[in-house]
């Protein structure tokens, strides 16, 4: 862990986005979200859909619109607030400082523009490259995520490629001008399985080499247990549990946590065994306002988690937002 | 199968994997077509003939070669000599209905070029800002499209008086608030798609964002409009002109005009009537042949 007095790369204060729209109920997407990273760190944002992480890392970037949307708290990065950045900074700092790879490679890439035209339009916005230049470097950059005969490649259209294709292209935009942040949104989230490892072993292997710090944002854990360095779990637009992954993954607190991790499907169970989906699912507008948003779903429920929201706690490096949390591990493995 | 038959095969199908844009493939799927080929044959056709008009046809439009023969009550049909017939003042009319084909595609292709250009200015402008300049570039819009075309067209052409170019711009008015209206509502869509937000995302601005990406993406139904739209601006221009609002100079020949002319010898000539009357339809069937075809190329639901 890097030293806590130091500033941070991205620091997140009290994030909150509500959806408003008139006629109809506000919706509390992000609710009071807190986090810092550093420098080279990655940190994962787990949660279901609806949890918020999307959400959240839009207003990092934003990119939420304008309308209906009020965003509240504060985004530092590397001592400014991007909240209140006028828009023309805050679209020289995208692209060139933070940076973003989405969800779905299919539909994130301009259909009717060749693949180098894509590429080289984000070198010549931020790196002032032209013509040539431009060409060679979006190559580089290409083969640098591993797409075989960059050069033919460039010229193609985004259907020529296949979707791990285009993922890396999409990959070496984000990265085009070394950006000392990346928010990943689920980046292996359409691509087959065996895309999937080599796509993270790829963003693994350029973060660790160009020294950015990596965002990622997944509903699956086993991300998280081949990347991360800490991991904050949301639920419901709140950060319920965060802490070291290994902590995290060897003694879960929350009990949200723990349903995500025995849900997870295991090759090694008996045949036939049952799996373990948490019950029902998050559907309320403003989910704390009641108690615990997971308090309907829980198996430790008590009685204090349907009359307030419990505060979000710290012990040591992991902070955890419940009334009757699981039983401590005897002993974390180290 | 030998050896270069596989070689053969292979490098086909690599040229066709090669292709190229949505566009391009829409364009393989046309040439297929042969609707669309009936289409695309009859517009060549069209443009041939109005290009080499002086070369095709016999006589000069404005020529008499029958002023002899033909009289109020004799008027001759088709002959080996005169093709369509002659017309009442003793002119050929094949000559007359090949130069109207000049007409017929100048007064479209100028009309279809003023509208769509008037149309893509408001329908960029509305669907790139979008909130008060697209509230009042709209209800613009819907107040012009609410007037009936013709009777607006009428109205313009009476304006600015009777020429081919008042023809050409009361067409070209009248099309503008479509192409708004469509590039419109295209582009909002596009606006909303995930590689417009991940360009956003790559700091990408504004102007990169409207010109490259979202423009070329909603430019396939214009196009499908545009040749849409060269074939009912050859029937409005017709129209205008057979109303008594095109050009009055009697040498240029325009197919609307003829059938203006024509009304008195309607029992005694039909010809007269039939011949131009003709031009216009196929002029107006081709364009929307491989308009309606180009549409079903373009759009993503027929592909198969």
């Amino acid at each position: 862990m890097p030293d806590p007095a130091a500033g941070h790369l991205l620091d997140v204060r009290d994030l909150s986005v509500v959806f408003t729209r008139k006629g109809r109920r506000d919706v509390r997407a992000v609710d009071g979200v807190s986090f810092t990273v550093d420098a080279g760190e990655t940190m994962g944002l787990v949660g279901e859909s609806g949890s918020g992480k999307s959400v959240t890392s839009l207003a990092v970037m934003g990119l939420l619109p304008k309308r209906g949307v009020q965003v509240g708290g504060e985004v530092h990065f590397d001592g400014d607030d991007l909240l209140t950045l006028p828009p023309e900074r805050m679209r020289d700092i995208r692209g060139q400082d933070i940076a973003m790879v989405f969800q779905d490679p299919m539909s994130s890439l301009n259909p009717v523009v060749p693949i180098g035209r894509q590429v080289t339009e984000v070198l010549e916005r931020h790196q002032a490259l032209k013509g040539g230049a431009a060409q060679a470097a979006a190559g580089d950059l290409l083969n640098r995520v591993g797409i075989p005969d960059p050069t033919r490649r460039l010229k193609e259209y985004p259907h020529q490629l296949s979707g791990g294709m285009r993922q890396r292209a999409l990959i070496a935009m984000a990265l085009a001008c070394r950006p000392r942040l990346l928010i990943a949104d689920e980046p292996t989230t359409a691509l087959d399985v065996t895309i999937q490892a080599q796509i993270l072993e790829l963003l693994k292997e350029l973060v660790r080499d160009s020294g950015a710090a990596l965002v990622m944002i997944t509903h699956d854990l086993g991300v998280i247990a081949g990347l991360c360095d800490t991991v904050h779990v949301m639920y419901g637009g709140r950060v319920v549990e965060s802490a070291e992954r290994r902590e995290l993954f060897a003694d879960p607190r929350h009990p949200y946590t723990g349903g995500l991790l025995a849900s997870v499907p295991r090759l090694d169970a008996p045949r036939g065994a049952p799996l373990h989906p948490i019950p029902g699912s998050p559907t309320d507008l403003l989910p704390w306002a009641h108690g615990c948003a997971f308090a309907p779903r829980c198996p430790n429920r008590v009685e204090p988690c349907t009359e307030s929201p419990p505060a979000l706690e710290s012990t040591g490096e992991r902070q955890l937002r419940c009334y009757n949390p699981l039983a401590a591990a005897e002993e974390v493995p180290a | 199968m030998s050896l270069a038959q596989v070689e053969a095969t292979t490098e086909s199908a690599k040229v066709s994997e090669e292709g190229g844009s949505l566009r391009r493939d829409a364009w393989r799927r046309l040439r297929r077509d042969p609707v669309a080929l009936v289409g695309f044959g009859i517009i060549a056709l069209f443009v041939l003939v109005a290009i080499f008009a002086p070369w095709i046809a016999p006589y000069d439009p404005a020529d008499r070669p029958g002023a002899g023969i033909v009289t109020p009550t004799n008027i001759p049909g088709p002959s080996a000599e005169f093709w369509f017939g002659l017309d009442e003042l003793g002119r050929d009319e094949f000559s007359r209905v090949v130069f109207g084909a000049r007409t017929s595609l100048l007064v479209g292709v100028v009309a279809l070029l003023l509208g769509m250009a008037g149309g893509l200015v408001l329908g960029v402008l509305a669907g790139a800002f979008g909130g008060k300049v697209d509230t009042v570039i709209m209800r613009i819009v819907d107040v012009m499209l609410s007037i009936p075309g013709l009777l607006m067209a009428i109205a313009i052409a009476a304006l600015l008086g009777r020429s081919l170019l008042s023809v050409m711009i009361a067409i070209a008015v009248i099309n503008i608030p479509i192409f708004a209206r469509l590039l419109r509502g295209q582009m909002l869509a596009q606006r909303e798609s995930d590689y417009v937000l991940a360009a956003t995302s790559l700091g990408v601005r504004r102007r990169s964002i409207v010109f490259g990406h979202v423009l070329p993406n909603s430019m396939s139904p214009v196009i499908v409009q545009a040749t849409l739209t060269l074939a009912t601006a050859i029937i409005e221009a017709a129209g205008l002109s057979f109303l008594g609002l095109g050009s009055p100079d009697p040498r240029v020949p325009e197919w609307g005009l003829m059938l203006a002319n024509t009304q008195r010898y309607l029992a005694s000539a039909p010809h007269l009537a039939f011949f131009p009357g003709m031009a216009i339809v196929i002029a107006a069937l081709g364009f929307t042949l491989l308009g309606e075809r180009l549409r079903e190329a373009l759009d993503p639901k027929y592909r198969r």
